[in-house]
């Protein structure tokens, strides 16, 4: 059951390089009588990074749920991938979704499948013949270093490794934009390297488009400040130029609005005493 | 004060509304794909094989209690020999629906209702929705098809095990013949009554099975809403039970005689 977006030849052209993928236009929502977004707009261009920082309850998530159509704006326009999501019905979203793979904060895994089933359940739903499917499972469990873990249940794992589990699942069907909820939080620093460095090369190689919530400054700036690039048959993490860099953006959210938007220099340069205390 | 009032009232008119709308879509969902039949048969499983032990030995005791208390009635009138139609008549039409129906508000409603809310307290319903999947026909299709269909089947062998412990109470207790007993039973039997005894349960079983997942599905607040959703569902599921025995049992009453 594969469901391919027709496009006209139009759209696909509008939709290459350089264009927008994701579009905030003057997003609201509230819960109840507490305004969570007030009038939100910003663009993700196609394989570039926006990293969304702020404190806990922001918003942050919610941004996440929105894209994904897990929520519905009070009012403002959403596009992604080139479909407008807001006013969008369950059935459609489905066809949207099959290009946004989504990391949940807490790592959202089937308790009742293995961690194997976890990884390969898009997969197995969209048809895919199983031999096929636990290949592409062991490459991405592989790659996230809980090769030996295919066969546990998820209640037998560790925090860190449930989101490790939630990254595989998120990338296992090779979706065109990633959204990473504290993908990071709770990794010791050498696997949230491996994480960022994941990020990066699909980023990079893959020209997936990704959407980074996090609370940890460190991977933030990693994920901004660093490219990853082909050496023959090598894969490096190197610094970023001055081009790359610019190609991740930063957004702070606070009290419902976006308090400051720009690059790792930008940032690491403002005066700002709330991004000031924030840094520090 | 009044706010409070008209707040609760209209929360309690959205959720309603939300239920009927969750019925009706569980109605679309049956008849168009896709299916999930591995789900609908671990369910089947889960749900009927797992409730077996329970409605037996409800049916079980019921039935002997019933020949017990009716034994001693009978007898004023001097009509002891017609404690099994007494049995099989009021198991069949009355108790065996709803004592089964009641036993499975509380092992099965209170399960789903535990499930799918700890699902949506955990974010796994917006992963399924997420990955593409539809939770009503992933998960709620499956269990509300097992409860409806199993709940007949339980509760004949409910009835079943209520007539045998009838007459094992009439044979030891009352005096009363095994022929005499079992005469009895099957002169009592309408085919009306047999009709009522199928047709209850399967509309008790769909009750509780759409309350088990409507409730699920709406838990927030995290283990503790978890706790709350499972406690909702019984108290629901058992008063709508009786509520709804007692506006189906003259409706069938007209129908099926
Ligand atoms: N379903 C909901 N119902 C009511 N309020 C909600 C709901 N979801 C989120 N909120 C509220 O919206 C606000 C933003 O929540 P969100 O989860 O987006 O925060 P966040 O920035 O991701 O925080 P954190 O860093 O702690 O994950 C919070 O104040 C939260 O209480
Ligand atoms: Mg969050």
């Amino acid at each position: 059951m594969t469901v391919t977006a027709e496009r006209s030849p139009a759209l696909e052209e509008a939709l290459g390089p350089g264009s927008p993928i994701v579009v905030f236009d003057r997003v609201s929502l509230a819960f109840d009588d507490k305004v969570v977004l007030r009038e939100i707009s910003f663009t993700l261009i196609k394989g570039q990074t926006k990293i969304f920082l702020g404190a806990s309850g922001s918003g942050k998530s919610t941004i996440l749920k929105l894209i994904i159509g897990l929520l519905k704006p009070d009012s403002g326009v959403i596009w992604v991938n080139g479909e407008r999501v807001d006013d969008k019905g369950e059935a459609d979203l489905m066809k949207v979704r099959t290009d946004l793979g989504m990391v949940f904060q807490e790592g959202a895994l089937f308790d009742s499948l293995t961690v194997a089933e976890n990884v390969g359940y898009k997969l197995l739903e969209e048809g895919m013949p199983d031999a096929q499917v636990w290949d592409r499972v062991g490459e991405v469990l592989g790659f996230i270093g809980l090769g030996e873990y295919a066969d546990r249940m998820p209640s037998e794992l560790s925090g860190g490794q449930r989101r490790r589990v939630a990254i595989a699942r998120a990338m296992a069907y090779k979706p065109r934009i990633l959204l990473y909820d504290e993908a990071t939080t709770g990794l010791d620093p050498m696997m949230a390297d491996t994480v960022d460095n994941e990020i990066i090369k699909l980023r990079d190689l893959e020209e997936i488009s990704s959407i980074v919530v996090t609370h940890q400054l460190r991977d933030a700036f990693r994920v901004a400040t660093h490219e990853a690039r082909r050496d023959g048959t090598d894969i490096r993490i190197v610094t970023a130029g001055a081009e790359k860099a610019e190609e991740a953006e930063f957004i702070m959210l606070k009290d419902g609005v976006i308090h400051f938007e720009g690059h790792a220099t930008d940032l690491r340069q403002s005066r700002d005493p709330y991004l000031r205390s924030f840094l520090s | 004060m009044l706010s409070q009032a008209e707040r609760w009232i209209k929360a309690a008119i959205l959720e309603v509304q939300e239920f009927v709308q969750l019925v009706g879509a569980v109605f679309r969902a049956m008849v168009s794909p896709p299916y999930y039949r591995r789900d609908v048969i671990l369910q089947f499983e889960a749900i009927g094989i797992g409730s077996l032990m329970v409605v037996s030995l409800t049916g079980f005791f019921t039935g002997a209690a019933l020949a017990l208390q009716t034994g001693q009635t009978l007898d004023r009138f001097g009509a002891r020999t017609l404690v099994g139609q007494l049995v099989s008549a009021s198991m069949i039409r009355e108790l065996g629906p709803v004592l089964t129906a009641l036993m499975l508000a509380g092992r099965v409603g209170s399960g789903i209702a535990a499930e799918l809310g700890s699902m949506a307290v955990t974010d796994q319903i917006n992963a399924l929705r997420a990955l593409g999947t539809d939770p009503l026909r992933k998960l709620v299709v499956p269990r509300v098809l097992a409860v409806t269909l199993m709940a007949p089947v339980l509760t004949v062998i409910a009835d079943t095990f209520a007539i045998v412990a009838g007459w094992l109470i009439s044979v030891t207790n009352l005096g009363v013949g095994s022929s005499t007993y079992w005469t009895a039973v099957l002169e009592g039997l309408y085919l009306g009554d047999a009709w009522q005894g199928i047709i209850k349960p399967f509309v008790l079983g769909f009750v509780i099975g759409t309350i088990g997942c409507h409730v699920g599905l709406r838990t927030s607040g995290g283990t503790q809403g978890v706790g709350r959703s499972t406690t909702n569902a019984v108290v629901v599921a058992s008063v709508l039970v009786i509520a709804v025995d007692f506006f189906l049992t003259p409706l069938l009453m007209r129908v099926v005689y």
